[in-house]
């Protein structure tokens, strides 16, 4: 039998245009203006919490159309309008422990997400939003750590009573001079023991004054820049949790950059100063005296303040500083070898742990915390003219009883697990020493551009599509049909893959669908000039249309595969929004081949298969 | 059944006339890429770029003086679109150049200016960015031109894969040439274009290639190019049939994409057409030229009627 297929290879295309079908489905059904409430640390998202906000809604008189509580909660409206009215309620109401955002929350029907089906996720070209790129600058970071090694060298150096000339920290070393041989070998001997990381060796280019010189290790370098690069994003998640966005999105990019997307942000000015805050600590001694509910009812102690602690709750604390962020010199997490529980070990620089020291001493059984403070400079629009407020936040992060007489090094035990350690390390070191980031690149997208971007992009993709279509059942006429169908089943197969794999659609992507649009009929072209040649070989109509499909099929797929190569190399090396166009153009060909090649086979056996023809319509 | 009756065209009669116009072409082009260089975007140079839209058309020198006042001196300042829409370019300026740039840019528009605008777009692209994506580019050009000459020399012959890297470095000088002299913007997204060029060009060469494979193999007489000839007249309503499908959806790309995907329109369109020419009058003279005759295809028989096997 020619030109037919078997049933089960029909069934086969049916089932799958019909999955397609259901996972492109989500696309054309919009979104709802919604809120997101997401908890903050220690927070929950639970039915109580769900039915206070309905009762607060209800007395606002906004009407909820749906909501929905899985690790945040979503709540949809009928209009933007409601939405923001909702938002600002919400924000006023749950701001200490939610980040209460804006998001445009698919409206897929719950039928299809059962299916797990959910429509493309749009780049911030189309939703609008800001991207940026931050760069850790690595050398500050070094030359932090090198700082602190030359503080630690000294201080172990007086305390093992091996006097030196000076310790100096260079260019990515430390010098240290002696006076004695004799005291530049013992130090030599014990600073190898004592720092393991680093590598202390005899600077031979000094005979008379004897130096030893020591680098940081190959991999404590490693460790360093790893380090600094985690306690930025670290800082930068807590900072982008104040500016309310959805889906924010902050990734490590190469081993020293971070990139910072945030969908829907308006007030870029805002979130730029946001990220760009400077954050310090202070060490102060809690106020156990005087009851907190006093004070939160107003009388304050003098000497003493309430502050904010991450639970949520209020604590008060003497205000007098212990010390401050700019004394700690590291902070590391690690397991007490004793009881084998979670701890942070903290180093001060020398008069820090004076400091420490006299408090520690007088002391001992009181309770000491940790306040975390950023300083940022908003704008604000005041009378339609902007004035530059600086603003404080002061949360304490840390709580803990002084079991001792410490000075420069101790270890603050009894956190909850390895997790929590290591957060209170990093933000001990972001409010110590952070590393001084720089916006390298930022793209900014209004949202009116974005939704405009959508409408052209929708309009190229509908007109190239429909044009090609005309052209083809013109010049093609029955065939000419068949690969139009095929052509419309392609933008379905694109439309599902993209929204099955959740891949970024952006403005180059919509123009490489249309590309494909322009290039995925080539397959059709191969065949049916295939065909007519051998009709006019003088060949039967259903000897020339196996031949046709059968000759093609290898100039089609050496053709293919070329553009393939390319479209790969494009997403090797591009960045962003020109990824999104590599993807849909490689996408696009593969998709195109299938429907090109098999579907309209399928459509041309179903037509002409298994019958007497004379003539074709080609 | 001959297959010389197909031949209405005779392509390589005219090759002497094509290769000095090509040769021209190139030279040109290659003329001015050397004295006046591409206009790169600021995705390459580095800088910051503003779209502003203001309720009523802006007045462009009015804006400049704002911003020169506000002391955002060599401002590039222009419309983009249509009249209401201001594109505002700054390239690097040693301490001046940070993010910060854009805000204040819009502040003291906002400030001094005689109608408040709406942010459309903001980009600021840091000058080791520039450096990192002009040197990405490059290296992805040269990986394409590489991959593609192992894959068509693995598949067919070396001297075709010769023909056809050959046309597409004449695609891609082309095109980089008529961005050149005519000053358009070469960004980030001509960039992908050029890649995407190449990715369609070598598809009408391989269409060409595999004919003439297939013909060497198939037609018991007839010089090489003649053989070549035949195969370029047998592609060629296919070939003119997909470069008019394609061109028909990048002039809908071109007219209703927006101004942001405009160039990248444009870049294709230019480089669908050299991509054309070059399949029929670059690539076959060249592998011709290179002296391929059937003793060398017949080698790969064996594995080509394996291939067509799958259906």
């Amino acid at each position: 039998m020619m030109n037919h297929f078997p049933a089960w290879k029909n069934v086969a295309l049916a089932v799958s245009l019909m999955l397609a079908l259901v996972y492109a489905l989500p696309n054309i059904y919009g979104e709802d203006p919604s809120v997101q409430v997401s908890p903050l640390r220690g927070a929950v998202v639970n039915t109580l919490l769900l039915t206070d906000i309905k009762e607060t809604l209800k007395n606002a008189d906004i009407p909820l159309k749906a909501s929905e509580q899985t690790e945040h909660l979503l709540l949809r409206f009928s209009n933007t309008e409601q939405q923001l009215k909702a938002a600002d309620i919400l924000r006023a109401k749950l701001a200490k422990n939610f980040v209460v955002a804006l998001n445009l929350a698919p409206a897929t029907p719950e039928w299809l997400r059962s299916f797990n089906a959910s429509p493309m996720y749009l780049g911030l070209d189309l939703r609008g939003g800001v991207h940026f790129l931050l760069e850790v600058d690595m050398q500050a970071a070094e030359k932090q750590a090198i700082d602190r090694y030359a503080t630690d060298i000294r201080q172990y150096l007086r305390e093992e009573k091996l006097r030196y000339l000076g310790v100096v920290a260079e260019e990515g070393k430390v010098l240290i001079k002696f006076r004695k041989q004799v005291i530049h070998d013992a130090a030599l001997e014990q600073l190898s023991r004592q720092f393991r990381s680093w590598e202390f060796k005899t600077d031979p280019s000094t005979p008379t004054k004897p130096t030893i010189i020591a680098a940081m290790s190959a991999d404590e370098r490693k460790d360093v820049r790893k380090y600094a690069l985690q306690q930025n994003i670290i800082t930068l998640k807590n900072r982008v949790n104040e500016l309310g966005v959805a889906e924010p999105v902050i990734q490590q990019q190469g081993d020293n950059r971070i990139v910072v997307e945030l969908p829907g942000v308006q007030d870029t000015a805002r979130a730029k100063e946001i990220l760009g805050a400077t954050a310090t600590l202070e060490y102060h001694m809690v106020d156990v005296e005087h009851s907190v509910s006093d004070a939160i009812a107003g009388r304050v102690p003098l000497g003493s303040k309430l502050y904010n602690n991450r639970e949520g709750g209020q604590i008060l604390l003497k205000k007098q500083v212990i010390v401050t962020g700019s004394e700690i010199v590291d902070a590391s997490s690690g397991i007490e070898s004793d009881s084998g529980s979670a701890m942070v070990s903290v180093s001060l620089d020398g008069p820090g742990g004076k400091k420490m020291s006299k408090t520690t001493r007088e002391n001992i059984g009181q309770p000491m915390a940790v306040v975390f403070i950023e300083n940022r400079t908003d704008t604000n629009l005041v009378d339609g003219k902007p004035v530059r407020v600086k603003t404080i936040v002061e949360e304490v992060i840390n709580v803990a009883t002084i079991r001792g007489h410490f000075s420069n090094r101790f270890q603050t035990t009894g956190l909850d697990n390895t997790a929590e350690a290591r957060d209170l390390a990093l933000l001990l070191r972001a409010g110590a020493l952070a590393a001084p980031i720089d916006i390298v690149e930022e793209r900014t997208v209004g949202p009116s551009l974005g939704q405009d971007n959508i409408d052209k992009g929708f309009n190229s993709v509908m007109i190239g599509f429909v044009l090609v279509l005309i052209f083809m059942a013109v010049y093609y006429k029955t065939f000419g049909l068949f690969a139009d169908i095929a052509l419309a089943t392609n933008l379905i197969f694109i439309v599902a893959i993209l929204s099955l794999l959740q891949a970024t659609l952006t403005l180059p992507g919509i123009a490489g669908i249309v590309l494909t649009v322009g290039m995925a009929v080539d397959a059709n072209v191969l065949i049916f000039e295939r065909i007519k040649e051998e009709l006019k070989n003088g060949n039967s109509p259903q000897a020339s249309i196996h031949a046709g499909y059968e000759k093609a099929f290898s100039t089609i797929a050496d053709a293919n595969v070329t553009t393939l190569i390319a479209a790969i190399i494009l997403f090797g090396f591009g960045t962003g929004p020109i990824k999104g166009f590599a993807i849909t153009l490689s996408i696009g060909i593969l998709t195109s081949m299938f429907t090109a090649i098999v579907g309209t086979r399928a459509l041309v056996n179903a037509s002409y298969g298994n019958r007497q023809l004379t003539t074709l319509k080609i | 059944m001959t297959d010389q009756t197909t031949i209405k065209i005779d392509f390589l009669s005219k090759r002497k006339i094509a290769t000095i116009f090509s040769f021209i072409l190139i030279l040109v082009s290659l003329a001015s890429l050397a004295t006046q260089g591409l206009k790169k975007g600021i995705d390459f140079t580095g800088g910051t770029l503003v779209e502003m839209s203001f309720s009523a058309p802006a007045d462009l020198s009015e804006l400049r003086q704002v911003l020169t006042t506000a002391g955002f001196h060599g401002a590039v300042v222009q419309h983009f679109g249509s009249s209401q829409e201001v594109l505002i370019r700054l390239l690097p300026d040693g301490a001046l150049n940070t993010a910060a740039l854009s805000n204040k840019m819009q502040a003291a528009i906002n400030a001094e200016y005689s109608q408040p605008g709406v942010l459309r777009r903001a980009e600021f692209v840091g000058p080791q960015v520039g450096e990192e994506l002009t040197e990405d580019g490059g290296l992805a050009l040269l990986y394409a031109m590489i991959c593609i000459l192992i894959y068509v020399t693995v598949r067919f012959e070396y001297r075709f894969a010769l023909g056809s890297v050959a046309a597409l470095a004449h695609d891609v000088i082309i095109t980089l040439g008529f961005f050149s002299i005519f000053q358009f913007e070469f960004d980030l997204t001509v960039l992908a274009a050029l890649l995407a060029v190449i990715g369609y060009s070598l598809n009408d060469t391989i269409v060409v290639f595999d004919r003439v494979r297939e013909n060497f193999r198939k037609l018991r007489k007839g010089s090489p190019s003649e053989v070549v000839n035949i195969s370029l007249n047998q592609t060629l309503s296919r070939t003119i049939m997909t470069s008019l499908t394609t061109l028909l959806v990048l002039f809908a790309l071109f007219v209703f994409g927006g101004e942001i995907i405009h160039d990248f329109a444009l870049a294709l369109i230019v480089g669908v057409l050299i991509g054309t020419y070059s399949s029929i009058y670059v690539a076959s003279p060249i592998t011709l030229a290179l002296g391929i005759s059937k003793a060398d295809l017949m080698v790969v028989t064996v594995d080509q009627e394996e291939l067509d096997k799958i259906p």
